[in-house]
């Protein structure tokens, strides 16, 4: 649906559903942490500024190109084909145990919150330093044209 | 505490088949569209779909690690949003147009 959908606006309408069922299979696998930051990070954060530029955009279905026929069909085939061999390799593989014990705290934000700061300190530093410079890079990215023109 | 294990109830494996289908619907979605917007969130799709795996073996093998790497993705997944949205305004601004077909202009 949010592939397929005319109105992009649609389509991020659809995404957003889609987040919120793949929040609701985090849930089930016990990460309750992860199904929370991932509604808030996608839902809210993304999903907004996936929004906002399109209405800054002012797209809708009368602007909307399309690829030609060919092309539509050659990459329905393409990932389909894609899609079907995966699907039989998978298939083929052997059906893994199911573990005797499930411990539910995995995905409680205190045991998450020790590995993260315990085990991959350096990654999260990163990750502050990476933020950092992605919002400088885009802020300098839509601010240059304004000089320009100024 | 005990709950009933989620793996006797839904195996493994449709984890790993919706994950696949998920993943291959990403796919179709940048080849099919010609907006860039559209494609940005086909690669959102993707990337979702390779966390749901992440969790689903975190979970089965009870190691907490797989969580902190989808908490890594959903943070370099944010970051590449900001950019890549940022750039596609300044296309926008200067082209009047987001149609991959149309920039074209580095090609010559």
């Amino acid at each position: 649906m949010t592939v397929l959908s005319k109105n992009p606006v649609h389509s991020v309408i659809y995404l957003i559903g889609c987040f919120f069922a793949i929040a609701g299979h985090y849930l089930l696998l016990s990460a309750q942490f992860l199904a929370i930051v991932h509604i808030i990070v996608y839902a809210g954060a993304i999903m907004v500024l996936f929004l906002s530029t399109l209405m800054l955009m002012n797209l809708n279905e009368e602007t909307e190109q399309h690829k030609p026929a060919l092309a539509k069909i050659s990459a329905m085939v393409a990932s389909g084909l894609l899609m079907l061999v995966l699907v039989a390799v998978l298939r083929k593989a052997d059906s893994l145990p199911v573990p005797l014990t499930q411990d539910v705290s995995i995905g409680s934000i205190q045991n998450l919150g020790k590995v993260l700061l315990d085990e991959y300190i350096f990654p999260f530093e990163f990750a502050s330093i990476l933020f950092l410079s992605a919002m400088i890079g885009a802020v300098l990215l839509t601010k240059k044209d304004k000089a320009q023109t100024a | 505490m005990t709950l009933l294990n989620i793996f006797s109830v839904v195996p493994i494996q449709y984890y790993i088949f919706i994950s696949a289908v998920l993943f291959c619907v990403g796919v179709l979605g940048v080849l099919f569209r010609r907006n860039a917007i559209i494609i940005f969130m086909s690669v959102e799709l993707m990337l979702n779909s390779v966390n749901l795996l992440l969790v689903a073996f975190s979970t089965y093998h009870n190691d907490a690690s797989g969580q902190v790497f989808v908490f890594f993705v959903m943070a370099v997944a944010a970051a590449e949003v900001a950019v890549g949205l940022a750039i596609l305004v300044t296309i926008f601004k200067n082209v009047h147009s987001i149609d991959i077909d149309e920039l074209k202009s580095l090609k010559h």
